[in-house]
């Protein structure tokens, strides 16, 4: 890997930057923005990320409803956001300016795409004067790069022509911001050509572009030195970058060799949880086999087929999704079999904010199902912790027969970091065996329960001797046979319930963050993890003493959750939702859980969360 | 467990009737038509050879979806319209599993009619049993999607508007690999086509009409009467010119439309008749002959309609597993993980 030469004065060296790519849907930001989080990654830095794209997929080009983003947060040391404020705003049309700019604190960096603002386009965006010439942009570092058409002109020995060499532009502004903060060039010159392999003309034009843009910043004296990001001394391990998408997919491909078991995804395409599908549709060679159903209500029907024939079951979807299924839900809480019910959180209600993050599911996870349906939550709290999130929901799947919700959302699922590689050596042993004999007398009794477990014997079609029928009519405890009588009716809702209530026996402690003496817990559940921890550590920073406690299950709570709660004078519970898990833990321990919300589609920053806490310290 | 061709594969020991019955009591009202179809199903699996734990039965919410519960199988009682859905989980996980699905008309086509027609689209190895009583029965009499036009029913006090589904017209439509109609008072017919079904690799649907004493009595007694039947049941017969009546005297020839009607042998000649082709690829002429009776009230094809070679859906999703197998060896985790760039902190 080779660092190539910057200007004479030699880069500046920073902690970190927060950079954000904008542009339109069309533009490739995306693409980019990920190709410097992979160089980055490579590089050694910590790095979080947050793409922001529109629910279209080609919105009205030049329209603020078009723009698409992304950003990313490297560092010299460990970090947990990506970022409240960017300190580099790319903008490659006014659309993508007048969309970000609120975002931007004075002072930032504008690097924007010149050639992009003109009438035609300003008009668009809904600016009734340039603001390049306007002075409203005074307060930041403006960059205007005409980068368009100096993309053009580098490409055009190769013969390229204008209309399709415009397109590379994107690779510029990378080339630039590689200059600026010395990123390895190679790298990406190699990913370029594997990745056009079969076009060579546009392999050559993008990388004519990165080196155009590479170039500029090196020669064109608009900056007089680049900057420096030193790797993070994160703890040793072999690394990758990993989305949560991608990563809950391989967790569940663990978890289904860890318990022995075929795996079996059957989904509806739905944003933000395509993904999934997409990602273990390719693992036909581990045995797995995913399903395209005509309807999420299907999806979650074959799942319960599958786990019904043995199988690792698992329907993966968003809130709209988790509606339709939670009549078969109810039906796989009544029957007791093993499944994992995804919910890859967005914004709600109804079809609300489909590439946007939210976690306003909870209560949906909690109590969406008619009568008394419970089942255990597991909660995934950044990208790469969605391995093992999805690991735990399949342990407690099957080791208990239920149901088990693995939520994530928008932000998890398509935001990456830095992974360190899990040893699958020494991935616990979670199989359970198959009922093989009758279990009373020369009887077999489905509804038979392990005293400890209270989980319900697995018999699989193909077990001589154990035939048997289940359904979603209530069963006489033990037999499993048809029941409307009521003494059994509520003994085996109890039975249900108190299966799943066990479950905070096999899981662990809260795991308290609090250095000593602090009165004052903040608890944070899910993607809000990175945020919150931030915050705190922010909070200690300023001398002031700070708990923080984050949970990995929502139900059963870890047992000793009421008791720690009640340790501390006061309470917070930042959400992204109106208050769902404080509501829970108000109702459930009779603590005053402050509460701390926002539904605007995006991450907490840091500071929100900071400056909450610091309101709360001071009354 | 994952290879198999889902016919339950065979046994030395001969099984009988009571093998295939479980100890729960038989709970549908006293004269229903589901007791004779149960009766069929229960005579025909010794003879297949299927071992009672290699068989799945799976139905949604309905007097027929309880079923399941009679037989000494496996099975799973779901919820209402989704059993197709439930079934092709089971199907798709263990193509060597024998996996039936029972329902009635209300359960198929009414609240389950996307599952059905997906079911049989992707020809999932499955034996689709509808019972057609053209009546909900389990709610206590309302009209069902295949009850008449007119019907006066508890939530049709004036009379139904709602054009009738032909559910063998709604199987070809779906392309199923398999169709075929019977009815519950004719023992050895249905047995005869739950046998075919049985033996078809793929989805089978048999439209079964099943009289409903209760709710719906009679429904079906312009067809099926003894007097009636000569005159009013068509039975198709794979090879053979289409023809009914005591004495053969009715017969189905196709017009210039593709248009199947009912012709007089006497008027236009044998050699005029259409020849029934159940292994036709194209479901036109089967679809043709579905048409001939638009409700059944007038002369009514029964038998198999359709029987083609498809792929089934679970032996398809298999080769695909094998193949990727074949491709990229079997799948190594610790290889996945690392299918992105690496780079190692010390």
């Amino acid at each position: 890997m080779t660092v190539e030469a910057t200007s004479a004065r030699g880069p500046e060296t920073l902690p970190q930057v927060v950079i954000r790519f904008a542009g339109d849907s069309g533009d490739g930001m995306q693409l980019v923005g990920d190709r410097f989080t992979e160089l980055s990654a490579m590089f050694g830095n910590d790095l979080a990320t947050l793409p922001d794209f529109p629910a279209e997929i080609r919105a009205p080009a030049g329209t603020i409803a078009g723009v698409s983003a992304f950003q990313v947060h490297i560092s010299d040391h460990d970090i947990v956001t990506p970022g409240d404020t960017p300190n580099v705003l790319v903008a490659m049309n006014p659309a993508a300016l007048k969309a970000n700019l609120r975002d931007l604190a004075p002072g930032s960096t504008l690097l924007i795409n010149a050639d992009t603002f003109e009438q035609r386009n300003l008009d668009k965006a809904g600016y009734a004067q340039n603001p390049l010439n306007d002075g409203s942009l005074a307060a930041f570092r403006v960059y205007e790069i005409p980068m368009t058409s100096i993309t053009v002109e580098a490409t055009k020995p190769l013969g390229v022509k204008p209309r399709d060499a415009e397109r590379s532009k994107n690779f510029f502004a990378l080339g630039l911001i590689c200059w600026m903060y010395t990123r390895p060039t190679e790298p990406l010159v190699d990913w370029i050509k594997k990745r056009f392999a079969s076009r060579p003309e546009v392999f050559e034009a993008n990388v004519a572009a990165f080196r155009a843009g590479f170039n500029f910043g090196e020669t064109a004296e608009l900056f007089d030195h680049a900057f420096e990001i030193k790797p993070a001394p994160l703890p040793p391990g072999e690394y990758r970058q990993i989305t949560g998408n991608v990563a809950l997919s391989y967790g569940l491909v663990a978890a289904a060799q860890a318990a022995k078991l075929p795996l079996f995804y059957a989904s509806y395409p739905i944003t933000p949880a395509s993904d999934i599908l997409h990602e273990l549709s390719k693992l036909k060679n581990f045995g797995v086999k995913t399903l395209q159903a005509e309807d999420e209500i299907s999806a979650a029907g074959i799942a319960i087929g599958a786990a019904f024939a043995g199988n690792l079951a698992i329907t993966g979807t968003s809130g709209p999704g988790v509606d339709l299924k939670s009549e078969a839900v109810g039906l796989a809480v009544s029957l007791e079999l093993p499944m994992i019910v995804i919910d890859v959180q967005r914004g709600g209600p109804s079809t609300g904010l489909p590439t946007k993050t939210e976690q306003a599911d909870l209560l949906l996870a909690m109590y969406g199902r008619h009568g008394e349906a419970p089942l255990p939550i597991v909660a995934a709290s950044s990208p790469s912790d969605c391995f093992a999130a999805a690991f735990e929901a399949a342990r407690i799947a099957i080791k208990y027969r239920t149901p088990v919700m693995l939520l994530t959302d928008g932000y998890l699922a398509n935001g990456a970091e830095p992974w360190v590689l899990p040893d699958v050596d020494a991935l616990p042993d979670i199989s359970v065996p198959f009922a093989t004999e009758p279990n009373h007398g020369d009887e077999f009794w489905p509804y038979l329960r392990d005293p400890e477990t209270l989980a319900r014997p697995w018999a699989i079609p193909g077990t001589p001797g154990l035939m048997h029928r289940v359904g979603g009519i209530e069963k006489e405890d033990g037999t499993g046979n048809i029941s409307y009588d009521p003494e059994n009716h509520d003994r085996m809702t109890r039975l249900r319930a108190a299966k799943v209530a066990g479950i905070a026996n096999d899981i662990p402690l809260v795991d308290v963050d609090d250095p000593g003496g602090a009165d004052f817990l903040v608890l944070s559940w899910g993607g809000t993890w990175g945020a919150t921890t931030e915050a705190t550590r922010r909070i200690r920073l300023r001398g002031k003493l700070i708990a923080h406690a984050h949970l990995r299950h929502l139900n059963p709570f870890p047992r000793d959750l009421g008791e720690v709660l009640h340790r501390y004078s006061k309470v917070l519970v930042p959400e992204l939702n109106l208050g769902q898990l404080s509501k829970l833990v108000r109702a459930e321990f009779l603590v005053d859980a402050q509460s701390y919300t926002r539904v605007a589609g995006v991450p907490f920053h840091a500071a929100e969360i900071e400056n909450k806490i610091l309101e709360m310290m001071q009354s | 467990m994952t290879e198999g061709t889902g016919n339950g594969a065979g046994t030395s020991v001969k099984l009988a009737r009571k093998d295939f019955q479980s100890d729960q009591e038989v709970r549908w009202c006293p004269g229903c038509g589901d007791y004779g179809i149960l009766t069929a199903i229960q005579l025909l699996l010794p003879e297949t050879g299927v071992k009672p734990e290699n068989l799945v039965f799976v139905s949604g919410i309905g007097c027929a979806a309880r079923l399941p519960y009679y037989m000494n199988t496996y099975g799973v009682h779901s919820i209402h319209g989704r059993a197709p859905a439930v079934a092709t989980g089971v199907a798709l996980a263990r193509p060597d599993l024998d996996v039936w699905v029972i329902g009635g008309d209300g359960d198929m086509l009414s609240i389950g009619g996307n599952h059905l027609i997906h079911a049989l689209r992707r020809n999932v190895n499955l034996k689709i049993l509808m019972f057609n009583n053209q009546i909900y029965g389990l709610t206590k009499g309302q009209y069902s999607p295949t009850s008449e036009v007119g019907k006066i029913t508890k939530s049709t006090p004036f009379g139904s508007l709602d054009h009738p589904f032909n559910p063998v017209s709604i199987a070809l439509g779906a392309e199923a690999s398999f169709v075929a109609r019977t009815h519950d008072m004719d023992r050895k017919h249905m047995t005869e086509m739950f046998r075919r079904a049985h033996e078809h690799q793929g989805a089978a649907f048999v439209e079964v009409y099943q009289n409903c004493n209760v709710f719906n009595d009679g429904a079906f007694d312009t067809i099926l009467n003894k007097d009636a039947r000569p005159d009013m049941l068509i039975d198709l017969k794979h090879g053979q010119p289409v023809r009914f009546g005591t004495e053969g005297q009715h017969g189905v020839m196709m017009n210039a439309f593709g248009e199947a009607k009912i012709v007089e042998v006497a008027d236009v000649g044998e050699d005029k008749l259409v020849v029934h082709d159940e292994t036709r690829v194209d479901p036109s002429l089967a679809f043709a002959l579905s048409r001939l009776a638009d409700h059944p009230e007038t002369p009514t094809p029964v038998g198999v309609f359709r029987a083609v070679d498809r792929p089934a859906y679970g032996a398809s999703m298999q080769q695909q597993l094998v193949a990727a197998v074949e491709r990229s060896g079997p799948g190594d985790l610790r290889a996945l993980l690392r299918s992105a760039p690496t780079w190692t902190v010390e």
